[in-house]
């Protein structure tokens, strides 16, 4: 009995982990695109959990959450490129990007942070999109971000010699460059899963859900509900910067495009979808929001040729179609999400007549 | 031991408390009645500092506590338990306890404290792993007086504990805050409900429009001719 006990959680980590490992390159077999498709995957799952340390634990809807994995992108981008001439490395990209991320993030958090709810989730919009509009002219009178044009040529990730991009051969093993992005966003993904499980259960995080639950009784109970709610705020938009200086580097190209309001709002459905606050099922909803979606571009096209011998509606807006339309179902059969925290789905059980 | 000298509080430029000036003795048990929108939740409101005052002083223990942060006020002994109860939903019960404890780092004291106030509500130590938001709403009353004794406080507030519950859940809740009154603790109750806070406390201030229009012994109020025709319904 105690030895199967101990056996089980060992046993399915092994699994996980082996299907980790074995994933890029079973995905490699339906062409490199695959990978590439999986590592935004992890990358969103990534962005996910740093919104849900946010949304999901402080109970801050942040509708605006993009702007900070642009800075962590455009830090990247200016650091590390031929814009500038500057190629610095990433142990000192990757941090520097993170803190200016957490540096917006209490910037925007202070003036912010007495509004609740809606009126939190309109200034945050509003400040995701001056983020974005300021990338698109800082190119005049001095050009820092080049405008709309973007950012070209920037450089992969590496450690020492060791490069990200292109093919490198490791113990016979042939990794291309999104196998080798892959490991290294599990990785990190990896990483903010322990942060945000070592949160959860913390002072901290039980401070966070505190005032998540009644910010008067927060308050009542000893919590200085300003200053965590900047802790959260300031935490999530690391995680977003570093995402950002991922992508960036993962790209080699940023542009203002990449970061609009749908992408802030892409990045809110997977933890909605997913399940609020529960981390599995936040990971769930990312992956499923970025795999999904080009599934339908892949499969939707050829379908239509096949059965009309045209195509009738295009793959691009049918995506958004089904997007809605799954969304909808979600919240109408599965209020708490795909795979909601037991708690929640406790909740939500006994409340129902 | 509490001491409110001259607090006035507006909501723009609606008075809702002018100017009031009331005490409360360490080890007393004090009402504050009114009707609906007399003031009385404001002013508790502006004493736990979870709204600002516009004017008045308040004293704790001698110190002046009408400019501290808000959640500071537990610190300083203080523990508000906010109307309509105001715990946290989705935490379990013992886990909304443990918050209550929040301020103090010492577990093992921590672990007497919910002790004490399990054998106050045994109720609630059934109830331990469920969520807050499940139970009933005297239960809900229960562990919001719970979580604020896990504080180790010198003086509870009671914001409406009445409020919204069945009679026979009201008796009993009155019968945990006796019985917390009696091991020491100084309690300010405010209540609609007069008859039961007046029976159960030493003295009582009468709130009117925002000023405090009688007061005096609970046992003499309760006897009071106005007080019986315009709050005890006779």
């Amino acid at each position: 009995m105690k030895n199967g006990q101990f056996f089980r959680p060992t046993v399915s980590i092994g699994l996980l982990a082996t299907v980790l490992v074995a994933l890029p390159f079973v995905a490699a077999l339906g062409g490199q695109a695959w990978v590439r498709i999986l590592d935004f995957a992890i990358l969103y799952a990534f962005l996910a959990l740093g919104l849900n340390i946010v949304v999901g634990l402080a109970g801050l809807l942040d509708l605006g959450y993009i702007a900070f994995y642009a800075v962590g992108a455009y830090t990247w981008a200016l650091l590390a490129s031929p814009h500038f001439g500057l190629h610095w490395p990433i142990w000192a990209i990757l941090p520097l990007g993170a803190g200016l991320a957490c540096f917006a993030g209490v910037l925007l958090g202070s003036p912010t942070l007495k509004l609740r709810g809606d009126y939190l989730a309109i200034v945050t919009l509003g400040f995701g999109e001056i983020v974005r509009i300021f990338m698109n002219n800082l190119n005049a009178p001095i050009n820092i971000t080049n405008g709309p044009q973007g950012i070209t040529l920037i450089d992969p990730v590496s450690f020492g010699a060791f490069k990200f991009s292109g093919t490198t051969q490791i113990f016979g093993l042939s990794l291309s460059g999104p196998q080798k992005y892959y490991f290294l966003l599990v990785a990190l993904a990896i990483l903010v899963i322990i942060v945000n499980l070592r949160l959860q259960n913390s002072r901290i995080g039980r401070a966070w859900q505190a005032i998540r639950e009644d910010e008067i009784a927060a308050k009542a109970v000893g919590i200085n509900t300003r200053n965590l709610k900047l802790l959260a705020f300031a935490m999530g938009a690391s995680f977003g910067g570093i995402a950002g200086g991922i992508f960036s580097a993962m790209q080699g190209f940023v542009s203002p495009e990449s970061f609009s309001l749908i992408e802030s709002i892409m990045i809110l459905a997977m933890v909605v979808l997913g399940g609020m606050g529960h981390i599995p099922g936040v990971i769930l909803g990312a992956v499923l929001l970025t795999v999904l979606p080009e599934v339908l571009r892949y499969g939707v096209g050829p379908l239509q040729m096949a059965l009309f011998g045209k195509m009738l509606v295009d793959p691009e807006s049918l995506r958004m179609l089904v997007f809605g339309l799954a969304l909808v179902l979600v919240m109408r059969f599965k209020p708490a999400g795909l795979w909601p925290s037991p708690e929640r789905k406790r909740e939500l059980q006994e409340a129902a007549p | 031991m509490l001491e409110v000298t001259g607090l006035h509080v507006a909501y723009g430029g609606i008075q809702a408390v002018r100017s009031i000036t009331f005490h409360v003795n360490q080890g007393e048990t004090v009402a504050l009645i009114g009707a609906n929108g007399a003031g009385k939740s404001s002013t508790l409101k502006a004493i736990a500092r979870v709204i600002d005052a516009v004017g008045g002083d308040v004293h704790f223990c001698g110190e002046k506590i009408s400019r501290i942060a808000p959640h500071d006020i537990i610190r300083k002994g203080i523990a508000l338990v906010p109307e309509g109860r105001g715990v946290f939903p989705r935490l379990s019960v013992l886990e909304n306890l443990e918050m209550g404890a929040y301020i103090r780092n010492a577990t093992v004291e921590a672990k007497k404290d919910l002790k004490m106030v399990f054998d106050y509500f045994p109720r609630l130590k059934e109830r331990e792993d469920q969520l807050a938001g499940t139970l009933s709403g005297g239960e809900q009353q229960m562990l919001a007086i719970g979580r604020a004794l896990m504080s180790r406080p010198k003086m509870l507030l009671l914001d409406e504990p009445s409020m919204g519950l069945a009679p026979i859940m009201v008796q009993k809740i009155f019968e945990v805050v006796r019985a917390v009154a009696a091991d020491g603790m100084t309690i300010l109750l405010i209540e609609q409900n007069a008859r039961l806070a007046l029976q159960c406390s030493q003295r009582g201030y009468v709130m009117e429009s925002g000023e405090i229009s009688l007061h005096g012994d609970s046992a003499q109020l309760l006897d009071d001719p106005k007080v019986r025709a315009a709050y005890l319904g006779e």
